[in-house]
């Protein structure tokens, strides 16, 4: 996705840890994001989700499958 | 009076240790829970007739047994059973942080919710019926601004309410879907039968834990009842199956899908609304677009940490000079009033000068701590973490490891103690455990009168560029070490880097003093005492058993020997008040005894347990080209890295060598066939990375968890210091250097 493109999640397909952390800060199916930014080295990337900001890198964010608006 | 425990609980930035200070205000006391390194912070509130004793949680953002925070404060919560969790909550932010408060409901503990920053929440054109709230959670909540103390009282009202009337909170129970629900069902039957672990925790909430694949209580459950675990295992296993091959996910997502349903389904029954796009963008997110920007964020971020080296370093100056003449003011008021002999040299060099040398680094602690808790509670750290993270992921390390490693020294001249306390910022556990081990590689303030004293003697010509070099030189090495240790000891995938970008916000002047006197007095109290003992250790190892009577009786016989063939010198200088109203006879007389005794310190030192090792050590020490004399230098620097300078002066019979006119010591080094650039070389290689002084080691231990750890940054380093020197001195003598 690029910068502030926005879409709704259809899947995290992570487990472990990962998914549980991934889980636990909002980021399920259905709910909508957006992209904030990146870091200056283009890795971590900033999501914008329910109003706050997340980041997570860009390997981590692999596991989530997002439908673009 | 009646006492009550009461727990604070939310999410980290929620503003929870705001409202425990707004709650308890200086009547706090930081401890660890036992056996962690977690924080454990108390506190009192009295309300009437009634103690409320305050136990600030760890914040979290969820309850499974993932990170140490989320066991611990779990495990506070069942088995301290506080009277009620007052769950601090982000009105601007109410999807998320509700997750957490759910998941205190299914344990089935009493809560009230603190919707804490509702001004923010109406600044950003969020409108919540907390009413309304309050009935379809069926918990009380209260509207907080923790910041200004709006909302505390009424807090407190509630709780003494719950406590007075013994309301006994509901469990909550929400459907996770049909299939896990009904294995639930299933579940809670037999666990209640067998009462399995029913004692500690709720029998439904056991069955919920155990679907999601929770590793502490699965292990609490096979060591109370393994028969009846793997039957209740083989039930998750069914379950699992299923929900793999229908949806393609695990029930641990399906449950987080659920309680994240429960919560939206609440919120839109008229709990909450809107006004605008939740996801626009506010003044937080403007500034962000400056201070994250490609180009200007990290020369900005280098500005900040400059402007925060400048801070820490240049006005703690003061302070510890003022500590440091207090203490020599001390050492004087001892040498004139004790009498001579070993008492006294045991105050002076070992007392004295070790209790002075831990106090000397308190002010370093308050401005570096001051500092950082500005830019923690302004939420920039975690910006930093975000910007960095890319480059010192590829070391194993997390972005916040830069932190830690700059105050040690990154920019020549910091310090390892407040680097190492740095580390606690950073909440991956094995990212942290491999800082903490590499930050006393950087080029502490106290290594670089060694440093200077080396080149001044071989390299005067380049002194900029060996320095810049030597800052260099201890980067690579710390990295690639870091590197090596997440391979070997400390191995283990990255930390999910998932962490939130807090909005900025002024921090409160009262948090940012709170903050820093807990982290200082934590230094003190703790480091104060190991590090006497220590200190006393070494100074006994650099003074016994002293030089063998005849050595003693030879330089007696020398100084006699002296003022016997200048009788009328020797008396000039008894009677001499004022050494500038010398005669030349008397001066050159002065001169010469104080000769022989920079010498019978050299002997003294030589014969001592150091001088001993020191010497037993030249064959292997050799090596690296370093002898004796170098060897007892750096058993001294155990104590305080610029001791080098010092002890290497007494072992060249040099007498007394201040630290800032090592002029004549660097002379002598020079000209000493022992040495050449090559050997100056080694030395510095093996200073940069051979074993932290004792107050860092000290800060390891505790910082680790453990004695272990501290010992392994002593010979590991060691090891590893040595290895490069004598690679560095082979090397080079091989070339022909």
């Amino acid at each position: 996705m690029r910068d502030n493109q926005s879409g709704i999640i259809r899947a995290v397909k992570a487990d472990g840890e990962l998914g549980r952390r991934i889980r636990d800060m909002g980021l399920v199916p259905g709910t909508a994001i957006r992209i904030q930014g990146r870091a200056p080295l283009y890795d971590p990337v900033a999501l914008r989700v329910m109003g706050f900001t997340l980041t997570l890198r860009n390997n981590e964010a692999d596991y989530i499958e997002v439908e673009v608006d | 009076m009646a006492e009550t425990t009461l727990a604070l609980a939310g999410n980290p930035n929620a503003g929870k240790t705001t409202l425990f200070n707004a709650l308890t205000g200086a009547r706090q006391h930081v401890g660890n829970y036992p056996g962690v390194t977690v924080e454990k912070k108390e506190g009192v509130h009295v309300h009437a007739d009634r103690r409320f004793k305050i136990v600030d949680l760890p914040g979290t953002y969820s309850l499974t047994a993932y990170s140490l925070e989320e066991v611990v404060a779990r495990d506070f919560l069942v088995n301290e059973r506080p009277a009620a969790v007052i769950d601090i909550v982000d009105a601007a932010n109410l999807e998320r942080n509700l997750y957490l408060t759910l998941q205190f409901m299914e344990l089935g503990v009493p809560v009230i919710v603190a919707l804490n920053m509702i001004d923010v929440a109406h600044q950003r054109g969020i409108a919540i019926d907390t009413d309304q709230l309050s009935r379809l959670l069926n918990v009380p909540v209260v509207a907080t601004i923790a910041r200004r103390g709006e909302g505390k009282a009424e807090l407190i009202e509630v709780a003494e309410r719950i406590v007075g009337e013994g309301v006994t909170p509901q469990r909550l129970d929400i459907s996770y879907g049909e299939d896990i629900d009904h294995a639930l069902a299933e579940m809670e039957t037999t666990i209640t039968a067998a009462e399995h672990l029913t004692d500690v925790y709720p029998a439904r909430w056991v069955a919920l834990k155990y679907m999601e694949n929770d590793e502490q209580i699965l292990a609490l459950g096979r060591k109370a009842n393994a028969e009846l675990s793997a039957a209740l295992a083989a039930t998750v296993a069914k379950v699992t199956d299923h929900i793999k091959a229908t949806l393609d996910l695990y029930p641990e997502a399906v449950i987080a899908d659920h309680r994240y349903g429960f919560i939206k389904s609440i919120l839109q029954q008229g709990v909450l609304a809107v006004q605008h796009d939740r996801n626009r963008l506010y003044m937080s997110d403007r500034i962000d677009s400056v201070l994250t920007n490609r180009f200007a964020g990290p020369l900005i971020m280098l500005a900040v940490v400059w402007g925060l080296y400048q801070f820490t370093f240049t006005y703690s100056a003061m302070p510890v000079s003022w500590l440091e003449s207090f203490f020599g003011w001390l050492g004087g008021l001892a040498e004139a009033y004790l009498p001579d002999g070993l008492i006294k040299s045991m105050v002076i060099a070992g007392i004295i000068d070790g209790v002075g040398g831990v106090l000397g680094f308190v002010p370093l602690i308050m401005f570096m701590f001051l500092g950082i808790a500005f830019l923690e509670d302004s939420g920039y750290m975690a910006r930093v973490a975000f910007m960095l993270d890319r480059v010192f992921r590829i070391f194993g390390l997390h972005g916040s490891s830069v932190m830690a490693f700059i105050v040690s020294g990154g920019i020549a001249g910091g310090c390892a103690v407040p680097g190492v306390m740095a580390t606690r910022t950073l909440k991956s556990p094995r990212e942290r455990l491999a800082t903490l081990l590499t930050v006393p590689f950087m080029n502490c303030g106290a290594k670089l009168p060694v440093f200077a004293l080396l080149v001044a003697a071989f390299f005067a010509s380049h002194e900029a560029l060996v320095m810049f070099i030597l800052t260099l030189v201890s980067w690579m090495g710390a990295l690639l070490v870091a590197k090596l240790l997440r391979t070997t000891v400390v191995r283990g995938e990255a930390t999910p880097f998932v962490m939130e970008l807090p909005p900025y916000r002024l921090p409160t002047f009262k948090g940012l003093l709170i903050h820093t006197w807990e982290r200082t007095w934590q230094y003190i109290r703790k480091a104060g005492t190991v590090i006497l003992g220590i200190s006393i250790v070494l100074w006994t190892l650099m003074t016994f058993p002293g030089a063998p009577d005849a050595v003693q009786q030879r330089f007696a016989n020398e100084r006699q020997a002296l003022l016997a063939a200048a009788p009328q010198a020797a008396l000039a200088l008894e009677n001499a008040t004022d050494a500038t109203a010398l005669s030349p006879a008397a001066t050159d007389l002065q001169t010469q005894l104080d000769g022989i005794s920079a010498r019978e310190a050299e002997a003294a030192l030589r014969y001592s347990v150091a001088g001993r090792i020191g010497t037993a050590l030249e064959s292997l020490s050799r090596l690296a080209g370093l002898d004796w004399r170098t060897n007892i230098a750096l058993l001294g620097g155990f104590a305080a890295k610029e001791v080098v300078v010092s002890t290497l002066g007494t072992a060249y019979s040099l007498g007394e060598v201040d630290v800032p006119a090592s002029g004549s010591l660097a002379q002598k080094l020079a000209a000493s066939p022992n040495w050449r650039p090559l050997t100056a070389i080694s030395l510095m290689a093996f200073i940069m990375f051979y074993a932290p002084c004792f107050v860092s080691v000290v800060c390891i231990a505790r910082e680790a968890g453990g004695w272990r750890w501290g010992v392994f940054s002593m010979v590991f380093n060691t090891v590893l210091a040595f290895t490069l020197a004598v690679i560095v001195f082979q090397a080079g003598t091989f070339l022909g250097f």
